[in-house]
């Protein structure tokens, strides 16, 4: 990046990036605080897959043509700027997935099965999002991998000490865990937990769907060996995922699924599989959804980490304070380090109902479990509602959320 | 309740009242039949019993976690369906979920008119949950 092109960061001209913002929702403006679950798209990313499309547009890896050249070029172009953006050592350690999810099936399946011996433990956090869950009980349950889970405190940081704990008999080959909540807004502390893990011989990887978007990521600081996260919440389209690994790590683990684009050479006896990243990358790839990652990485350069992240911290904390002067509102987390994701609970009113009745107010809000019952279970509630901030968030949308939830309280009194 | 007109519309006075304070939120301690249901996508959950009496529905009890519409929604059944027998009960049944679908019931007859415009707060939804 050439930090000479870079503007002084100014949300308003941020918001005009976003056609979509523009938008009324029932006569009332757009508030959308629902980038957590997936963010809006800057019209530079549109334009890179329509013009994509358009003019440059053929499959990748295979087709001795102009067209194909010219688009494997585009698509590859996206794995160098991901490299850039973690950090990473090599190119090659940029593995594409189609998810978070897809990043950690691939993880129990070519990891779990292959590196990891029956009697062996994996261990995650008490706020995992169910991707992070899920795909460890099966591999629990097919291979004898023990799951084990580190407690939460009762302001939704990690316990550290119990932590600790879980890694003493050795047994734990991997820590799979979230980099930052997507219900409390909770970053955990990378570093020490990479640094604690590694003392006790087991490989870390953490799930940065929410992290990344909110905060530099590099790998070769966090001395982590994995890291995954996910195109569309980083103002990216659907459908692409970035799982970062170690290329030593990598060239051990078998592929995870077979087919086209991943051998170097197919007889009915036996195949060979091509090299990191690409054994990892059966099939055509999201060849239109790397070219719109690509732009958005761009995107996100040219505002720069320290910029968003400075808006977002500020953001954070007027909502903090704005929220917990509403009677009956209870904010659900207390981490000291966290992002800009917040749930809450009212009172007397279903998340279900607070979500409905601010969406009438043009609110985009999400309720429900968000997919971490376990979570919900801990803290005792069976949903929240959560608000959560991207970098075209304003301080009068934060407003607007705390007046229309005033109002949300006042008509179920 | 304040007459909060964007909201009102959704969550009419009945609504709110039997959300609050369901008449039949308890469980059957005795019953002839139960069933559950679940609707993983937005987390509700609810419980039924049934009590019959001279082959008409004699008691409903019910156990629900969700929204004031998700509630209102199992007590106003329960109120609607006490006193029905099976192939009344399953008639409403059908008649609502019309209601509830597209916000009309064409084929409905006069006998359902009645409990049918006790459950109408609830037409409401489909302005939320499009079918």
């Amino acid at each position: 990046m050439n930090d000479t092109l870079t503007l002084p960061f100014d949300v308003t001209r941020i918001r005009q990036d976003f056609p979509i913002l523009s938008q009324t929702i029932r006569g009332k403006p757009l508030v959308f605080l629902d980038s957590a679950a997936s963010a809006q798209k800057p019209r530079v990313v549109i334009d890179a897959m329509v013009n994509a499309m358009e003019t440059q547009y053929a499959n990748v890896h295979r087709g001795l043509h102009w067209m194909s050249e010219r688009t494997t070029e585009a698509y590859e172009a996206c794995r160098d700027a991901a490299a850039a953006l973690m950090n990473a050592r090599d190119r090659s350690e940029i593995v594409f997935t189609g998810n978070v999810t897809g990043s950690l099936n691939l993880m129990a399946h070519s990891f779990g099965r292959r590196m990891m011996k029956s009697g062996q433990a994996v261990v995650i956090s008490g706020m995992e999002h169910h991707s992070n869950i899920v795909p460890w009980q099966l591999l629990r349950d097919s291979h004898g991998i023990e799951l084990r889970v580190a407690p939460i405190t009762n302001s939704g940081e990690l316990d550290m000490a119990a932590f600790e704990d879980l890694l003493r008999d050795g047994k734990v080959g991997l820590v799979a865990m979230t980099h930052m909540s997507n219900v409390l807004g909770t970053v955990t502390p990378a570093e020490r937990i990479v640094r604690l893990a590694h003392e006790y011989g087991a490989k870390v990887m953490f799930d940065g769907a929410q992290a990344i978007v909110h905060r530099k990521v590099d790998v070769q600081a966090l001395d982590c060996d994995f890291y995954a996260w996910t195109g569309h919440k980083l103002y990216g389209p659907t459908g692409i995922g970035v799982l970062w690994g170690r290329k030593e790590l990598l060239e051990q683990m078998p592929p995870f699924m077979g087919g086209g684009d991943m051998i170097s050479s197919v007889t009915y006896e036996k195949s060979t599989w091509a090299q990191v990243p690409h054994k990892f990358e059966a099939g055509t790839p999201a060849i239109l959804e790397g070219i719109g990652l690509k732009a958005a990485i761009d995107y996100v350069q040219s505002i720069g980490y320290d910029a968003m992240a400075a808006h977002e911290a500020a953001l954070t904390e007027h909502a903090l304070s704005r929220l917990s002067t509403i009677k009956g509102l209870a904010i659900i987390g207390q981490a000291q380090d966290r992002g800009g994701v917040i749930s809450f609970a009212m009172d007397g009113a279903h998340a279900h109902d607070v979500a409905t009745l601010l969406d009438r107010q043009g609110i985009a809000v999400r309720a429900g479990h968000h997919c971490a019952e376990p979570l919900m279970h801990r803290l005792n509630l069976d949903s929240t509602a959560r608000a959560s901030f991207g970098v075209y968030t304003t301080h009068e949308e934060v407003d607007a959320l705390a007046t229309g939830l005033e109002r949300v309280r006042s008509f179920f009194k | 309740m304040k007459q909060t007109d964007d909201f009102a519309d959704l969550y009419q006075e009945v609504i709110l009242d039997h959300g609050r304070r369901p008449r039949h939120g308890q469980r059957l301690e005795t019953f002839d039949a139960t069933a559950k249901g679940d609707n993983p996508m937005c987390g509700d959950r609810v419980q039924v019993w049934v009590k019959l009496k001279d082959k008409t529905i004699g008691a409903v009890g019910f156990e629900a976690r969700g929204c004031a519409i998700s509630i209102a929604s199992a007590d106003l059944m329960a109120e609607a369906v006490k006193g029905r027998g099976p192939g009344d009960t399953k008639a409403l049944f059908e008649a609502f979920r019309s209601m509830a679908r597209t916000g009309t019931c064409p084929d409905c007859g006069p006998a359902l008119e009645a409990p049918l415009e006790r459950l109408a707060p609830l037409s409401g939804v489909t302005n939320i949950h499009p079918a």
